[in-house]
């Protein structure tokens, strides 16, 4: 048994997978940062920290003659969304009931996704460095008005293009601004959806979470998600009428060449 | 200089699944070699050459070995029968059934989860745009 104490819980190894099939549905979608960036792992529970390369000076060496200096890691942060699911509804669907009711363990995916989301594309404080607060680029605006995005986008292009940074582009779209998107189709035609792909030569994500948008370099190498626990179900405790559990996972994240985004406002 | 080893549409393949497809190719390729080698050493008569051949035949284990085992980590339902069936002593066929019945209609989920280290296995969706 690992540090997720599954074994530990009131619930047969069919309820195990009917949670583990509800989750990965539900995060799947939703999980826009991992469809754009570089993704290294996962490394294990044990994994702490993401190698830099880099060392900081110490003042003074261990003895005369011998001088020293500290190895700087970054460490990875641990997320964590709790929920609860109720006996009863697991023993239903062992009856074979196909309706259970996971309200809870949906919102938590759903909660955990944004915190992913929100960690990697604007950023963490005091924890990640973010896309948006790494990228040197001043901040385009989106604006509301639909038939007004391929312009920013456009724009947002050749300023990675001016700065060297090659394609293909990806656009990670905020629900509010997706949703736009995908209903508009323009003056009745060509769909803004499709206009928009043919500009970035890439794809266009639904990234829930996300404050407008994000134009990024899907070439690789710019952006490095490191995984250390991949998300995953754990026990916490029961009573005889709910089984608490949640979703768990542990990664860092670093913005290699920071050029390689630019921040749309909504 | 062709793409064989993709059924479908390279475009539409996600990247995991390009990467997969090519170790599944070079998996192949790796067997047909060290097949190649046997009947090679089985002619051959020349012990120097037998020699060249037998190490020459090594690497292709090497090879053939590293390529299965980078394909069981990324497919725990394939690790899971491999499981069963590898280094056991006994009846082969026997072993296989039994890994398999319990791999896939025992639904590779539980207490203990469908992957090793008890996730979801969701890891990179690069590719993956909806």
């Amino acid at each position: 048994m690992n540090h997720l104490l599954r074994s530990l819980a009131p619930i047969s190894d069919s309820g195990w997978k009917l949670l583990d099939d509800e989750a990965g549905e539900r995060l799947t979608p939703a999980l826009a940062a991992r469809k754009l960036v570089d993704f290294s792992g996962p490394h294990g529970w044990e994994h702490s920290a993401t190698n830099l390369g880099r060392t900081a000076p110490l003042v003074a060496g261990p003895c005369d003659g011998v001088t020293g200096l500290q190895r700087r890691v970054l460490p990875l942060v641990e997320v964590r969304a709790e929920f609860e699911v109720s006996l009863a509804e697991l023993r239903d669907a062992d009856r074979g009931a196909v309706d259970p009711d996971l309200e809870q363990l949906d919102k938590a995916a759903h909660q955990i996704a944004v915190a992913e989301n929100v960690s990697v594309f604007h950023g963490w404080h005091g924890a990640i460095i973010g896309i948006e607060e790494a990228s040197p680029h001043e901040h385009m605006h989106l604006g509301e008005v639909t038939d007004t995005y391929p312009r920013p986008v456009a724009g947002a292009v050749e300023r990675l293009l001016h700065n060297g940074i090659s394609g293909p582009y990806a656009l990670a779209l905020g629900g509010e601004q997706y949703q736009r998107v995908v209903e508009t189709a323009e003056h009745g035609g060509y769909p803004l959806l499709e206009h928009l792909r043919k500009i970035l030569e890439g794809p266009i994500v639904w990234a829930p979470g996300v404050k407008g948008a994000i134009v990024l370099s899907m070439r690789g190498g710019d952006f490095l998600f490191e995984s250390g626990q991949d998300l995953a179900l754990g026990y916490q405790g029961h009573d005889g009428e709910v089984v608490s559990l949640y979703l768990e996972e542990s990664f860092s994240f670093r913005v290699a060449t920071p050029e390689a985004a630019v921040v749309l406002d909504p | 200089m062709g793409f064989d080893q993709y059924h479908e549409p390279p475009d539409e393949l996600p990247p995991a699944t390009r990467t997969f497809a090519r170790l599944c190719a070079s998996l192949t390729e790796e067997a047909e070699a060290i097949g190649w080698y046997e009947q090679r050493l089985a002619v051959e008569t020349d012990p120097e050459a037998l020699a060249v051949m037998r190490d020459a035949q090594g690497e292709e284990f090497k090879h053939f070995s590293m390529d299965l085992e980078f394909l069981l980590r990324r497919t725990p339902a394939w690790r899971e029968i491999a499981e069963g069936v590898l280094f056991q002593v006994g009846d082969i066929v026997e072993h296989a059934e039994e890994a398999e019945a319990e791999a896939l209609e025992g639904g590779g989920s539980g207490p203990e989860g469908a992957y090793e280290d008890g996730s979801l296995g969701i890891g990179s969706l690069k590719g993956a745009t909806r």
